[in-house]
């Protein structure tokens, strides 16, 4: 117990090292940027801007560190929310191992198994967006061509559908009432949509436990 | 110095930050790959596992890839490149520059070139916007672990309902958002099956490749399925779309 503990603890002493030297190094850019080029940022258009912008990601951001770190592990967690692409990607990826691995991600061995996954994933999506850098100029007909567009339009349903049909038909008994909740408010509730399915996660989580919750109670599952 | 969206300098610039994300990785797969080996977990297993993690990432990374070719448009190459490596998505980013050009009277897509100044104020806003996450995780991530393991001590069954129920609240909330355009339907609209029609072909080879681990005995297959019916769901897209669309 006492390594295991030494284990955690080592690796959220890193997460922190490693995410505020992050977070110090991507400031670090635009200031950069602003002293090679002597210039100083727009302060009108910066502040118009910032609130257009920031006070809606950093509620959502809140949110998803509540919902997402325990779905993700620790040392997940440090690299998802600075790798970022995390419901599309990180997320999927790390159940999906958990899945392959038949572990928990409470347990050692489920925090371990995510923490690869994704740190895998992570270093092939920066591999990747690399090539598409170094590779532009003779990829961006071929990945904008027309008859491609509907395959990477329709990523989150091919992803969802597979990954919907391993985790529902193991859990059905606890998927069936947010499953139909979520169906109804998306379909009839004009204002959910694409960018605003970030913030129906916690919703969904939330509700899913609530009722988790009551059926335990009653010893339905 | 003349400013270029696509300056070789920024190139530097973004390459540096890139490489230490980079790092970041490759240090945490080392850390958890040791400790793995260290408690006597199934190396040949944890090996499958990072080898499906690396073949499912390659279409969503695609999908990055043109995500940075459309902003690229407007920001140059190496702005793109940095940000779509690290903390944002897509959605966040186009979002973010629409807003910053615009407050700057810009129109988001139509812009030919960019002085420093403007340049400089949209990384301020694309940055702070987005920065919660990465600092937020250090403050209360070890608390938020603390109180899962308490639970498992607690109630071992309630804990592993609880994380079940996380999954399926995310999944659910993801199979809705796959509706999100099914009411068009009702007014004779037929593109609002797309979506739903993509994730069924999904979940059916889901269902193939379970069938075909029992009945063939194809134990490689399960480690692939993921993947499979992912590029499978995708190329469905391209004859739904033409049929629908």
């Amino acid at each position: 117990m006492k390594n295991d503990l030494s284990y955690m603890d080592s690796v959220h002493r890193d997460g922190r090292i490693w995410n505020i030297s992050m977070m110090v190094l991507l400031f670090l850019f635009p200031v950069a940027v602003a002293v090679i080029y002597h210039v100083l940022p727009d302060w009108q258009g910066f502040l118009m801007g910032l609130i257009a912008t920031a006070p809606m990601y950093w509620a959502v951001a809140v949110v998803e560190t509540f919902t997402y770190v325990p779905m993700l592990g620790a040392g997940g967690s440090y690299l998802s929310f600075v790798t970022g692409n995390i419901s599309n990607l990180k997320l999927p990826v790390a159940l999906n191992a958990l899945e392959q691995a038949d572990v928990k991600v409470n347990s050692e061995e489920g925090e371990l198994v995510s923490t690869i996954a994704i740190a895998v994933s992570s270093i092939v999506t920066t591999l990747i967006i690399l090539l598409g850098v170094l590779l532009i100029t003779p990829l961006t007909p071929i990945l904008n061509a027309p008859v491609l567009e509907p395959a990477f339009a329709q990523i989150l349903p091919a992803l969802f559908g597979g990954l919907g049909v391993v985790f529902i038909s193991k859990n059905w008994k606890i998927s069936i009432a947010p499953v139909i909740l979520m169906l109804v408010l998306f379909i009839f509730v004009p204002a959910l949509n694409s960018s605003t399915v970030g913030i129906m996660v916690p919703v969904g989580v939330l509700f899913t436990l609530g009722v988790s919750r009551i059926m335990y109670k009653k010893g339905l599952l | 110095m003349n400013f270029d969206v696509n300056s070789p300098v920024l190139f530097v610039l973004a390459g540096i930050v890139i490489v230490a994300v980079l790092a970041q990785s490759v240090y945490f797969l080392v850390k958890a790959w040791r400790r793995a080996k260290a408690i006597g977990m199934d190396m040949g297993k944890l090996k499958r596992i990072a080898g499906t993690a690396a073949v499912f990432t390659i279409a969503p990374a695609v999908a990055i890839v043109i995500s940075v070719i459309t902003l690229a448009k407007d920001l140059g190459v190496p702005l793109p490149w940095l940000r779509l490596s690290v903390v944002g998505s897509m959605s966040y980013e186009t979002i973010a520059a629409t807003n910053a050009e615009s407050a700057m009277g810009l129109t988001f897509g139509q812009v030919t070139s960019l002085t420093a100044r403007q340049y400089v104020t949209i990384v301020c806003v694309m940055t702070l916007s987005i920065m919660v996450g990465i600092w937020l995780v250090p403050l209360i991530g070890k608390k938020l672990q603390s109180g899962l393991i308490s639970l498992e001590n607690r109630d071992k069954k309630w804990s592993d309902i609880f994380s079940s129920a996380m999954f399926i609240g995310m999944i659910s909330a993801f199979l809705g958002y796959v509706f999100c355009d099914f009411s068009v339907v009702f007014r004779g609209d037929m593109s609002g099956l797309i979506p739903p029609l993509v994730m069924l072909v999904s979940a059916l080879v889901m269902c193939v490749c379970g069938l075909a681990v029992r009945k063939f005995k194809w134990p490689w297959i399960s480690d692939y399925a993921l993947p499979i019916s992912l590029i499978l769901g995708m190329a469905s897209a391209i004859p739904i779309t033409a049929l629908l669309g």
